[in-house]
């Protein structure tokens, strides 16, 4: 007998298990429509791969996952996407949210399934890549993508696997029945499960209120290493930290994972999963859920196809709408009010409890707490609700944190408990909110803090910078003006440096711009380039030799043809990449033009350096006097224009500086001529 | 369809406020049965009396505090307060005496802090040692036990009651006093000629604690409150006692069971030192508050002016509750040291 370790507090509310065990599992058979939430995890929400009005097969795709944290979704029935919408689902908080809408075709035609996995041959990232497809995620109220749990890191070495048959809640039967019904398949997902994760020791922990599923799997897994565990029922067992302690006696660091203390917990429900997606190749489609309360004519369990409607799910097990009050999807500790009928089972849906109001009568109201303490006794955390209360009501979040509130697992023992009617898990759960609330807002703050440091520090940065440069070009305008003044020239800019620069600088912009096919683009107009040069000094070859009436003029001459013929194919070539490729086509004119551009203004320099001196002064003169005329037209058009101010006194300022210029270049001519 | 929207739990326990109220209204039967054998109608004519000012008193609170009167009256906790008080006080207080200590407790002690479960003090108390400070004599004057004197009948209980000057009523000192004041004779001596005490301590007193450890041994069946209190409380004081004791000398301070049998030591365990308001609230803290109690009953019984010292000792430990349980926090699931941190 395995030395078996339990946890503080915990209470016996009545068990109300019997009524939903008293019949087998039934087929809740197909509803017209199926509503699947993107959502069903905890997690990214999947991202769907089908459009409205496609034809989709059973088990197909529907919505793959985003991310490792996410499961994906797939089609319970045949049918027709109708819509991919917002449509309300059952979530504590009323939420809506993306659901994919299947109108069934009632065929219940399978897609083509992925053949089965002979595990024991796979590689761990194989099962783990099937399990992730398959879209399982913890079946047993918290959803967590199980590929993403059972991919655990090399290194963390798990030496206990925890099988949580538990089932602690009240009503709920769902992993009772399958355990009963099914134990063969549980022990067979299980050797999965081992064979994936290679634990030290695997234990099926089950409350000793379920005798039949105890036997069952007892005799199920005969013969192997696996340990079928019963402990004495209390809630909330089932509760992972719980059962963790019930089992090894160690717990869960606050914040941390059960992997942290080498365990790893999986539900029934979810290994029932990993064993149809590994030997059947069957993605999660269905699940077991109860239907119970005293609402309903003929409780017990249902094999239901998620997506179903809750209406259509209760129908099938006698729903006496006029009976019942409020629907709890879960059990009635930890189980949430769903807001509508119509909003879907999803993979989480372990049961719905319709109960009549006297079954679960609305809260009384709540009196003084009269510290009575049985709240503390009774909590699974050892948390001291009574001194929570107390904070939560005065708002005293700090003390709060400090009093562990976020190591309360809202299993509701407190409540339960409390003599007053308080709804203390209520407290705890909007305390939790507002000081998650806050340190969201205080991140915010605390981010648009350093976004605003940080522009501060750029502007000042920009400005310092701009200053630095504002210097640096003074300095230089000084001294170019020294320089000019000793070598007596005028102080225009080089013409044909700027041509050369103005072309570097179009040529960059054009080589930006245009990225695509670049490089090979490059590798032709070299090619070109060379060859050209190579043409050229042929020719220049076969002139010399022309001239020397050399012997080799023949053989030059076929040189330079079959350097004509190569220069003309890379030119081609080179045409040839072009079309594809607008922005080459576009950008070559450019750079013929800038190279036109360096060779006008080179032909203008040559010119005017063989100009003689009285040449060049006129050829100045005739240039200023262009420049004032155009400068003049250009104040004309600003002033009737009303141009800016500034502009205005620019111009004027530059006719000024013209005028003084062509009067020292005047000045100048005379002495030229005189030369 | 509407559903409707409540958060979980949606199921609750079989606990209320007022069946934990009613539950120790009737553990104190046994006690005032005894005591009504012993010291006569006295007790019960208290009861009645302190009952019916109360409910008026807690009526008055709430309409000045503009609550709803019924839902709150019937939550008990008047009475549990009053048959507290009305237990505490001597058989055959004149009716004033009475109505002051209701009044006390149930105005000062616990509306003035804001009703039911926020008084720091134990409203029962509370009027009791304010009695005992204003009116010493008429709250040491205990009627002497069946056996020793003829016990009043019920009309001589009201008459003492409500027309205390007509009433001429016999009284005697109490164990504890005897005790107290002693100091020439052995306390094998003591018990041999000393009339009041009986086998095992005094006679009648020995009876009534027995009778309340009756009462409250149900209630911590009844899981009304935990043990940790009460046997800390108790086991301090036997503890003490016996440590003390000198094998019965003339300047004994009396054996160990003695002590636990006497005065209102077992009424003061399982009926006051149980109150949860008052008390600390952790496991741990509730060991350290009861022996505390337990070490301050025994000093003042001992050392203090004052021959029983249950609401003293409680009153005093009440300041220190909420410091006990700054200091004696659970340690939480998966965390690694002790909540000792402020």
């Amino acid at each position: 007998m395995r030395k078996l370790f339990t946890f503080h507090g915990g209470i016996h509310p009545p068990e109300n298990k019997s009524q939903s065990l008293a019949q087998p599992i039934r087929e809740a058979g197909i509803p017209s429509h199926l509503i699947l939430p993107l959502s069903q995890h905890i997690g990214a929400p999947a991202k769907p791969v089908v459009t409205v009005g496609e034809r989709v097969l059973k088990g197909q795709l529907l919505a793959s996952a985003r991310g490792t944290v996410s499961a994906a979704v797939h089609a319970p029935t045949s049918g027709v996407v109708e819509a991919i919408e917002d449509r309300q689902i059952a979530h504590p908080s009323g939420l809506t949210t993306m659901c994919i809408v299947l109108a069934s075709d009632g065929k219940d035609e399978w897609i083509t399934l992925a053949p089965t996995l002979n595990y024991l041959e796979c590689q761990p990232e194989e099962i783990v890549a099937r399990i992730q497809a398959a879209g399982i995620a913890g079946m047993g109220g918290a959803g967590f993508p199980t590929a993403a749990k059972v991919n655990t890191p090399p290194e963390r070495k798990v030496e206990t696997l925890i099988i949580n048959g538990t089932e602690c809640e009240p009503y709920i039967t769902a992993d009772d029945i399958l355990m009963q019904e099914r134990p063969q398949q549980i022990i067979a997902g299980v050797k999965i499960l081992q064979h994936l994760l290679q634990p030290g020791e695997t234990l099926i922990g089950i409350e000793d209120n379920k005798p039949e599923a105890i036997a069952a799997l007892q005799t199920a897994a005969e013969g192997s290493d696996i340990e079928v565990v019963s402990f004495p029922t209390k809630y909330p067992s089932g509760g992972e930290k719980q059962l963790i302690e019930i089992l090894t006696g160690k717990q869960v660091p606050s914040g941390g994972l059960p992997l942290d203390i080498g365990v790893i917990c999986q539900n029934i429900g979810s290994v029932v999963a990993v064993e149809d997606a590994i030997t059947l190749g069957q993605p999660l489609i269905s699940r077991i859920t109860t239907v119970t309360g005293e609402a309903v004519t003929s409780p017990g369990n249902f094999q239901v196809l998620l997506g179903t409607p809750m209406r259509f799910l209760l129908e099938q097990a006698g729903y006496l709408t006029e009976k019942n009050e409020r629907l709890v999807m879960g059990g009635p500790m930890m189980g949430f009010a769903v807001p509508d009928l119509d909003v879907p089972i999803v993979k989480t849906t372990n049961c719905l409890l319709a109960p009549t109001p006297s079954e679960l009568p609305n809260p009384a109201p709540a009196q003084a707490c009269i510290r009575c303490g049985l709240c503390e006794q009774a909590c699974p955390a050892s948390l001291l609700p009574q001194q929570m209360f107390w904070f939560a009501q005065g708002k005293e979040f700090e003390k709060l944190e400090q009093h562990n509130l976020f190591d309360c697992i809202e299993c509701g023992a407190c409540s339960w408990v409390c003599p007053s009617n308080i709804p203390l898990v209520q407290y705890y759960r909007a305390s939790k909110s507002e000081i998650l609330f806050a340190r969201q807002e205080h991140k915010k703050a605390e981010q648009s803090r350093i976004r605003f440091e940080a522009r501060q520090q750029r502007l000042e940065r920009g400005e310092a910078e701009k200053a630095a440069k504002r210097a640096a070009r003074k300095q230089a305008a000084e001294q170019r003006a020294r320089d000019t003044s000793a070598t007596g020239q005028t102080g225009e800019d080089d013409p044909v440096q700027a041509a050369i620069d103005r072309a570097k600088a179009k040529k960059a912009a054009q080589q930006a711009a245009g990225s695509s096919s670049e490089s090979e683009k490059q590798r032709l107009e070299d090619n070109v380039a060379s060859i050209r040069q190579r043409l050229e000094k042929a020719n220049q070859k076969l002139t010399q030799a022309e001239a020397e009436n050399s012997e080799h003029v023949d053989a030059l001459r076929s040189g330079v043809d079959k350097t004509r013929a190569k220069l003309e194919a890379a030119e081609q070539a080179l045409a040839a990449l072009s079309p594809g490729d607008k922005d080459k086509v576009e950008a070559e004119p450019p750079v013929d033009a800038a190279a036109a551009a360096i060779a006008k203004a080179m032909a203008a320099r040559t010119a005017k350096a063989e100009l003689d001196p009285a040449e060049q002064a006129k050829e100045k003169l005739r240039a200023l006097e262009l420049r004032l005329q155009k400068t003049r037209d250009r104040l004309t058009q600003s002033r009737s224009e009303d141009a800016d101010e500034k502009v205005i006194e620019a111009l004027e300022a530059s006719i000024h500086r013209l005028q003084d210029k062509i009067t020292t270049a005047k000045a100048d001519l005379p002495t030229a001529e005189a030369d | 369809m509407a559903l409707l929207r409540v958060t979980s739990p949606h199921a609750h326990g079989p606990a209320s406020t007022q069946r934990v109220m009613q539950k120790v209204l009737l553990a104190t039967i046994p006690g005032v049965v005894v005591m009504t054998h012993f010291f006569g109608f006295g007790t019960i004519v208290n009861l009645i009396w302190a009952c019916i000012v109360a409910l008026g008193c807690e009526a008055l609170a709430l309409k000045l505090r503009k609550r709803p009167i019924l839902p709150y009256l019937n939550d008990y906790s008047a009475l549990v307060t009053a048959t507290l008080l009305a237990i505490s006080l001597p058989p055959y207080s004149p009716w004033w005496l009475i109505a002051v200590g209701v009044t006390c407790s149930i105005l000062l002690a616990k509306h003035l802090y804001g009703g039911l479960g926020y008084n720091p003090f134990n409203p029962a108390m509370v009027g009791y040692v304010v009695l005992l400070i204003s009116f010493p004599i008429q709250m040491t004057s205990w009627a002497p036990p069946r056996g020793l004197e003829q016990v009043p009948t019920l009309f001589d209980a009201f008459k003492a009651c409500f027309w205390p000057v007509a009433y001429d009523g016999v009284t005697m000192a109490t164990p504890l006093d005897v005790l107290k004041q002693n100091n020439s004779q052995l306390i094998e001596d003591l018990y041999r000629t000393t009339p009041q005490f009986g086998s095992m301590a005094g006679v009648g007193w020995e009876w009534v604690n027995l009778a309340f450890l009756l009462g409250g041994a149900w209630l911590l069946y009844q899981r009304v409150f935990t043990w940790h209190a009460p046997v800390a409380m108790l086991i301090a004081l036997a503890l003490l006692a016996a440590i003390f004791y000198d094998g019965g000398s003339s300047a004994s301070a009396g054996s160990p069971l003695f002590h636990l049998l006497s005065g209102a030591t077992m009424f003061g365990a399982f009926f006051i030192v149980t109150d949860p308001v008052t008390s600390a609230v952790s496991v741990r803290g509730r060991l350290v508050y009861g022996a505390m109690i337990g070490v301050l009953l025994y000093t003042i019984r001992v050392r203090g002016n004052y021959p029983d010292a249950v609401a003293f000792a409680v009153l005093i430990m009440n300041f220190a509750a909420p410091f006990i349980d700054n200091y004696t926090r659970p340690r939480t699931y998966g965390h690694a040291g002790g909540g000792s941190k402020g």
